[in-house]
C-alpha cells in the first residue's frame, strides 16, 4: 500500500514512516498489552444482569396476560438481544489496549468507532485509579489520564490492582521527568 | 519608594464613582439615600487612601485593605499582561483602572483602580518594560499598528451575520403574522413574541458595538495589544506563546463581501470581572471584521507558516460528509497544522504543534467501509480542537505515526523563550531606572 490523498492539493506522502497496512494503526508498532480477562467476565456478568432485569420485565405482564404466544416472543427476543449484546461486549473487550511506547502513551479502545489515542508523557496533567464497586468486587481498576485538554479520553479499565497502580506509579513518574508547560 | 497615583482626580473620582452611579430617584430628598451615598463615598474613600502600590527591586508591592489589610507581592517576571480597562464612567472623569496580570487564577490580578488616563499608559509602559527587560521608551515604540477595523463595515457586517440575521427575520415574520392575525389576543401575543426577539438581537448588537467599535491590534514586544469599546474601553494584551489556537469564521453572506472574523484560544482566560459577560469564557476575537488579505496578514503575523488548507480529502469523503464536504480542507507543515470545513460558513481554525496535548485516530463504521478517517489535535483551551476530517485511511495513518514525532519536535523548538522577541534578561542600564517614579513619565 502506498499513501496517496486524492485530488490537486499537496499530499502528505513525503513524511517518512510507512503505513504498516494492518487493520489498525501502530498495529505492528509493539507487544500491546490487554486488560485483564476478568474484565471480560465482568462484561459477560453485566450483560446477564440485564438480561435478567429485561426477562422479568417482559416476562411477568406476558405471563400474567396468559398468551403462551407472548411468553414465547418475549423469551426468544430478550434472550437473542442478551446473546448478541454478550457477543458485542466481548469483542469490545478484545479491541482494549494500551502501548507504552517511548515518549507517549497508546490507548486503543472500540468496535464500531475505533479510536487511538496518543498521549505524550510530558503532557499529562493527572494520572488517577478509580474502582467502581462492581468494579471492586472483580478486584479490578481503571486508570484515567488527563492533560490540560479536555478532549483527551484516554482511559484503561479492567487492569487488576496492583497492576494499575504500578502503570499509574510508572506513568506519573515519566510524566515528571518529561514534564512540559502548556 | 515610589508612591503613585496620589492625585487629587482619584480622590474626586472614588467619591462620585458610587455617587453617579446610583440611580436616584426623582425627589432624592431622602435622608437614607443621602447616608447611604455617603457611606459608600466614604467607603471608597478610605479604600482608596490605604491602597497604595509601589516597584522595588523588580516587584510589585500592593497593599490594600483597611481591616483585613492584605499585601500582594508580585514579581515582574511573572506578568503575563498589563490591560488597562476604562469602564464608562471612568473614562467620562478621564481615569482608567490597570490591571496586572499573571497566569494564575485571576484572583492573583492587581488592580491599579483609577489612575489618570494618561498616567496608566505610563505605568502600564513602564511595568511592561520592567517585565520584560526593557526602557520605557523601547516598550512604547515597539508597539506596531497591525490592523484597524473600520466602523462602518462593522456597521454592515453585524446585520449580515446567521446569529443576528435569523432571530432578526424571525422576529419580521412574527411582526407581520401578528399584524395579520385575526384576533386580538393572537396578534398581541404574536407581536410580544416579535418585540422580545428584537429585543434580544438589539441587546446583542449593542454588547457587540460596546466592545468591538474602533477596534485596533497593534504588535508590541509582549504580545499583541488589542483595543476597542464604545461607552467603557479596554486595552488588552495577548501573549503570544498563549495562542492554542486561531480560526477564521466566514458566515454565509461576508464571504461575498469578502470578510472574514479571526478568533484566537487562550489558555487559562477565565472570566473576569468588569469585562464583556458575552466574550468571556469564550474566544477572544483578534479582528471582528476584516477583508480576506487583512486577515491573511495577520496570520502570518501569529504562524509565518499559515496559508489557507490547501488539502482536500479523496472524492468518496463527499458520501460520509455531504454538506461539509464543500469546504473540507487540512494542511500540515512542520510546525502547524490546519482544516477548515463547513458548508455555508467556513471555519478555518490553525493549531501550532507545539500546543498539541494528545492526538487522537479515529474511525467509524461508515469511514471504515469507505476507507477513510479521522485525526484529532486535541488542544488545552476552550474545545475548539483540530480535526483533520475523513482522510484517505493510509494517509490518517500517517498522520497518527508522524504527529506524534512532529509536535514534540515543534515543542522541542519552542521551549528556550516561546515566541516573545525581546524577552531576554534585564540590562544594567534598566535596573538602574528601576527606581524611577512613574508619575514623572510623561
Amino acid at each position: 500500500m502506498n499513501s496517496s490523498s486524492a485530488g490537486s492539493g499537496p499530499t502528505f506522502a513525503d513524511q517518512g514512516v510507512g503505513p504498516s497496512g494492518t487493520q489498525y494503526p501502530f498495529e505492528s508498532g509493539g507487544e500491546w498489552q490487554r486488560p485483564s480477562r476478568r474484565l471480560r467476565q465482568m462484561r459477560l456478568w453485566e450483560t446477564a444482569a440485564a438480561t435478567l432485569v429485561c426477562l422479568v420485565a417482559g416476562g411477568v405482564p406476558a405471563v400474567t396476560s396468559g398468551r403462551n404466544s407472548l411468553v414465547v416472543v418475549v423469551l426468544v427476543v430478550v434472550l437473542a438481544a442478551g446473546g448478541l449484546l454478550a457477543l458485542y461486549m466481548a469483542r469490545r473487550f478484545g479491541a482494549w489496549g494500551y502501548l507504552e511506547r517511548d515518549q507517549d502513551l497508546l490507548v486503543r479502545r472500540g468496535v464500531m468507532l475505533r479510536r487511538i489515542s496518543v498521549v505524550p508523557y510530558g503532557r499529562m496533567q493527572t494520572v488517577e485509579v478509580t474502582a467502581g464497586p462492581i468494579e471492586r468486587s472483580f478486584h479490578l481498576a481503571t486508570v484515567r489520564l488527563h492533560t490540560a485538554s479536555a478532549a483527551t479520553d484516554a482511559r484503561i479499565p479492567g487492569l487488576e490492582g496492583a497492576a494499575a497502580t504500578a502503570l499509574r506509579d510508572r506513568l506519573a513518574t515519566l510524566g515528571e521527568s518529561r514534564a512540559e508547560g502548556l | 519608594m515610589v508612591r503613585i497615583g496620589r492625585s487629587f482626580v482619584g480622590v474626586l473620582a472614588v467619591l462620585a464613582i458610587p455617587y453617579l452611579s446610583r440611580p436616584r430617584s426623582a425627589n432624592s430628598g431622602d435622608l437614607f439615600d443621602l447616608a447611604v451615598v455617603v457611606v459608600a463615598a466614604v467607603g471608597g474613600l478610605v479604600s482608596w487612601l490605604v491602597t497604595r502600590w509601589r516597584v522595588e527591586e523588580g516587584t510589585l508591592h500592593l497593599e490594600t485593605g483597611l481591616l483585613r489589610r492584605r499585601t500582594t507581592r508580585l514579581p515582574l517576571s511573572r506578568v503575563q499582561s498589563v490591560d488597562i480597562v476604562r469602564p464608562g464612567l471612568a473614562r467620562v472623569l478621564g481615569l482608567a483602572e490597570v490591571r496586572v496580570r499573571t497566569a494564575g487564577a485571576h484572583d492573583g490580578d492587581a488592580r491599579l483602580a483609577y489612575v489618570a488616563s494618561e498616567q496608566a499608559d505610563a505605568i502600564r509602559a513602564h511595568l511592561l518594560a520592567l517585565a520584560h527587560g526593557l526602557t520605557t521608551d523601547q516598550a512604547a515604540l515597539q508597539e506596531v499598528p497591525l490592523a484597524t477595523v473600520r466602523n462602518r463595515r462593522l456597521l454592515v457586517a453585524v446585520w449580515l451575520e446567521g446569529t443576528t440575521l435569523i432571530p432578526l427575520l424571525l422576529s419580521a415574520a412574527l411582526l407581520t403574522a401578528g399584524l395579520l392575525a385575526p384576533t386580538r389576543a393572537g396578534s398581541a401575543s404574536l407581536l410580544g413574541a416579535a418585540l422580545v426577539v428584537a429585543l434580544v438581537v438589539a441587546g446583542m448588537v449593542s454588547r457587540m458595538f460596546n466592545s468591538q467599535l474602533g477596534y485596533e491590534v497593534a504588535k508590541a514586544p509582549d504580545g499583541l495589544r488589542v483595543r476597542g469599546g464604545l461607552v467603557g474601553t479596554v486595552v488588552e494584551t495577548i501573549p503570544l506563546h498563549r495562542i492554542q489556537a486561531v480560526r477564521q469564521v466566514e458566515p454565509l453572506w461576508w464571504r461575498l463581501l469578502g470578510w472574514v472574523r479571526l478568533d484566537v484560544d487562550i489558555a487559562g482566560r477565565q472570566r473576569r470581572q468588569g469585562e464583556d459577560r458575552g466574550a468571556s469564557g469564550q474566544l477572544r476575537v483578534l479582528a471582528p471584521v476584516a477583508t480576506r488579505s487583512e486577515a491573511a496578514a495577520l496570520l502570518a503575523i501569529l504562524f509565518p507558516a499559515a496559508g489557507p488548507p490547501e488539502s482536500p480529502p479523496p472524492p468518496r469523503a463527499r458520501l460520509k460528509a455531504p454538506l461539509s464536504f464543500h469546504f473540507l480542507r487540512a494542511t500540515l507543515t512542520p510546525g502547524l497544522a490546519g482544516c477548515s470545513t463547513g458548508r455555508f460558513r467556513r471555519v478555518s481554525t490553525w493549531v501550532p504543534l507545539d500546543k498539541v496535548q494528545s492526538v487522537r485516530w479515529t474511525q467509524g463504521p461508515w469511514q471504515r467501509r469507505l476507507s477513510l478517517a479521522t485525526v484529532h489535535l486535541d488542544i488545552a483551551g476552550h474545545g475548539v480542537g483540530l480535526a483533520l476530517r475523513d482522510r484517505e485511511a493510509t494517509e490518517a495513518e500517517l498522520f497518527a505515526h508522524t504527529l506524534p514525532d512532529l509536535c514534540r519536535a515543534a515543542r522541542a523548538d519552542q521551549r528556550p523563550s516561546s515566541r516573545f522577541p525581546a524577552a531576554s534578561p534585564a540590562s544594567p542600564d534598566v535596573e538602574a531606572g528601576e527606581g524611577r517614579p512613574v508619575a514623572e513619565v510623561p
